[in-house]
C-alpha cells in the first residue's frame, strides 16, 4: 500500500489567532516522520487540520493512494477517516465510561473497516496481550499505559494506512514512554503503515523517526533528514539539549 | 435477551393491557394507566438524545404539544381515526427534530439546552396565533362515540397508549444494543474523539434528534383525545419538559431500562398524590426526587442496582 502525505503552504488559526504560518512538509510511504516543537507552536493545530478538525484558510493537504491523489481540504473528519488516516489523540482521549471493548469497536466504525473487524482485533490482542485480558473493564480504569495501548489498538481497528500520533508520551514514565515508541516502530513494520508523529521528547522520538521537522511558531524552522543531523543540529540543541544558541 | 425474545415479551405486554381492559371496570385506573404510558414514551424519547447521546432537550413540551396539535389540525381539516393520525404526529415531529438539529447541534452542553427551551416557546407564540387549531382560545375536540371492541373510549386510548410505550421501549433498546447506539455513546463521552475515530458525529446526532422527536409527538398524537379539550397553556406544560428530564434521570439515563422505571415510579407518585393530596404537588414531588436521586444515585435507579448487585464493570 503506498500511501503518502502532502501539506503544502497550510495557513491555520482560530479566530483571530494564527497558528500556522505555511506550514509544508510530506510523508513518504513507509515512513516513520517525526513532528518536533514544544508546546504552542502548532503540532496540534496542523494534526487537526489534516484530520479535518480544523479548516486551513490557505494552503493544499493531499494524500496519494496508490497513484491516486485525494484533495483533504473541506473533508469532514470521517471522511478523512474513511480515506485511511487516523489519530491517537494527545492525552489519549478514550471513552472512559466504555469498555475496552467497545472502545476498540468504535475503532472500526466506518465502513471499510467493519469487514475486518474480527482480523483487526485479533491483531491488536496479539500486540497488546493485555486488552484482552481486560476487555470488558472500564478503559477509564485501567493505568496510562495500557490506556495508550488501548489508544493506539482503538486506532489500529480501523485498518489505517497512515497514522497520526499526537504526543504518545503525554503523562507516560520514562520507561513506558520508550516502550510505546518500540511498540510503534513494531506496528509500523509489521503492517507497512506511514506515520507522522508529533512530540515533545526528542530523545525518544529520535530513537524511531526515518527524518523530522523542528516546528516552531507556526513554521517549520528546521527539517532534518536523519536522526543523526537532528541531534547535531544547532536549532535541536537550542530547544532540547540545553545547548546555546 | 435478543431482539426477537424481547418483542414478544413486548407484545405480550401489550395484549395484557388489551386483557386489563376486559378485566378492569374503574375506567379511573385506565385514566391513570394512560398518563404513565405516556411518560414512558416522552421519558424513552428524551433518553435517546439526552442519555444515550448526552444532548440535554428542555423542549420536550414543546414537541409533545406539537405532536398534539398536529391531531387537532388534520382532524379540524379531515375526519381520520386516531390510529392513522398517531404516524402523521410523528412524522411532524420528527421533522421539527431534525430541524432543531440541523440548528441547534453545532451548540453544545447547556447552549444546546438554552436553544431547545427556545423552540418550545417559539412553537407555543405559533400555536397561540393559528386561528385553524383554535388559537389562544383553545379548542375541542369531540370523542367518536363508540370505538371498535373496547367497552370505553378511555380504554381505547390506554391500549393505542401502551401499543405507543411497547414501539419506543422497544426502539430504545434496539438503539442502545446497535452499532448506531455504541456511536451515540461515544458522542457523549467525547464527541472529539468520536469525530477522529471517523464516527460521522453529525448524522448520528440529527438521527437521534429525529427519533427522539418523532417518539415524542406519537405521546403527545392521542393527548387531544384524552382530555378532549386543549389550549397551549396545557400541551406546553412545564409538566412535560421537567418529568421528561426527570424521569430517565431517576430511573438511568444510560439504559433503555431507566426511563421506564423513572416514568413507573414518578407518574405513579404523581397519580396517587393527584388523588390523595392535590395535583398541585407533582412537580414539588419531581423536585425533590431529583435532588435526593442526584445525591444518592447520580447514575440513576439503574447504576444504583448495578452498583450494588452486578459485576458490570460500569459500577
Amino acid at each position: 500500500m503506498a500511501n503518502s502525505l502532502h501539506i503544502e503552504n497550510v495557513v491555520a488559526g482560530y479566530g483571530a489567532a494564527r497558528v500556522l504560518d505555511g506550514v509544508s512538509i510530506s510523508v513518504s510511504a513507509g515512513e516513520t516522520v517525526g513532528l518536533l516543537g514544544t508546546n504552542g507552536n502548532g503540532k496540534s493545530t496542523l494534526i487537526k487540520c489534516i484530520m479535518g478538525m480544523v479548516q486551513p484558510t490557505a494552503g493544499t493537504i493531499r494524500v496519494e493512494d496508490d497513484g491516486r491523489s485525494v484533495d483533504l481540504v473541506g473533508q469532514t473528519p470521517e471522511q478523512v477517516v474513511e480515506s485511511g488516516i487516523v489519530l491517537v489523540p494527545e492525552g489519549r482521549r478514550l471513552f472512559p465510561d466504555l469498555t475496552v471493548g467497545e472502545n476498540m469497536m468504535l475503532g472500526a466504525y466506518r465502513r471499510t473497516a467493519r469487514a475486518d473487524v474480527e482480523r483487526n482485533r485479533a491483531l491488536c490482542f496479539d500486540a497488546f496481550p493485555v486488552l484482552k485480558e481486560r476487555q470488558n473493564q472500564l478503559a477509564g480504569s485501567m493505568s496510562g499505559g495500557e490506556q495508550q495501548m488501548l489508544a493506539i489498538a482503538r486506532a489500529l481497528m480501523s485498518s489505517p494506512k497512515i497514522l497520526i500520533v499526537d504526543e504518545p508520551s503525554v503523562g507516560l514514565a520514562p520507561i513506558l514512554v520508550g516502550r510505546m515508541m518500540t511498540k510503534i516502530k513494531e506496528l509500523k513494520d509489521q503492517y507497512g503503515l506511514t506515520v507522522l508523529m508529533a512530540e515533545q521528547n526528542f530523545h525518544q522520538a529520535s530513537r524511531i523517526v526515518d527524518r523530522a521537522y523542528v516546528i516552531v511558531g507556526g513554521r517549520i524552522a528546521f527539517e532534518g533528514k536523519s536522526a543523526e543531523e537532528l541531534r547535531n543540529n544547532e536549532l535541536v540543541k537550542q530547544y532540547y539539549l540545553g545547548g546555546e544558541a | 435477551m435478543s431482539h426477537r425474545t424481547f418483542f414478544f415479551v413486548v407484545l405480550g405486554l401489550v395484549l395484557v393491557s388489551l386483557g386489563l381492559t376486559k378485566a378492569i371496570e374503574n375506567e379511573y385506573y385506565f385514566f391513570a394507566g394512560y398518563v404513565i404510558l405516556q411518560y414512558i414514551v416522552l421519558a424513552t424519547a428524551w433518553n435517546i438524545l439526552g442519555g444515550f447521546t448526552g444532548y440535554v432537550n428542555f423542549g420536550s413540551a414543546g414537541f409533545f404539544a406539537a405532536g398534539a396539535y398536529t391531531t387537532v389540525a388534520v382532524v379540524k381539516w379531515v375526519d381520520l381515526p386516531l390510529l392513522a393520525l398517531i404516524p402523521l404526529s410523528g412524522i411532524v415531529c420528527g421533522l421539527i427534530g431534525l430541524a432543531t438539529g440541523y440548528l441547534t447541534l453545532r451548540l453544545r452542553g447547556v447552549y444546546f439546552a438554552i436553544a431547545t427551551l427556545a423552540l418550545a416557546i417559539v412553537l407555543e407564540t405559533i400555536i397561540a396565533n393559528w386561528e385553524h387549531v383554535g388559537g389562544a382560545a383553545g379548542a375541542f375536540v369531540i370523542r367518536p362515540k363508540e370505538v371498535m371492541f373496547f367497552d370505553s373510549y378511555v380504554e381505547f386510548l390506554f391500549w393505542t397508549m401502551s401499543l405507543l410505550a411497547a414501539i419506543a421501549v422497544f426502539a430504545a433498546r434496539y438503539i442502545q444494543h446497535s452499532r448506531f447506539g455504541r456511536g451515540l455513546a461515544a458522542i457523549r463521552d467525547d464527541e472529539g474523539v468520536a469525530e477522529s475515530m471517523g464516527v460521522p458525529t453529525l448524522k448520528l446526532k440529527l438521527m437521534s434528534t429525529t427519533i427522539s422527536g418523532a417518539l415524542m409527538g406519537l405521546a403527545g398524537a392521542p393527548f387531544v383525545y384524552y382530555v378532549t379539550y386543549i389550549d397551549p397553556p396545557s400541551a406546553f406544560n412545564l409538566e412535560y419538559a421537567v418529568n421528561a428530564v426527570a424521569m430517565p434521570m431517576i430511573g438511568g439515563p444510560t439504559s433503555w431500562l431507566g426511563p421506564v422505571i423513572g416514568a413507573v415510579l414518578l407518574g405513579g407518585a404523581q397519580q396517587i398524590a393527584t388523588v390523595t393530596i392535590s395535583s398541585e404537588l407533582n412537580l414539588l414531588i419531581v423536585g425533590i426526587m431529583l435532588v435526593v436521586f442526584v445525591i444518592v444515585a447520580p447514575d440513576g435507579i439503574v447504576g444504583l442496582v448495578r452498583r450494588l448487585f452486578s459485576k458490570d464493570p460500569r459500577a
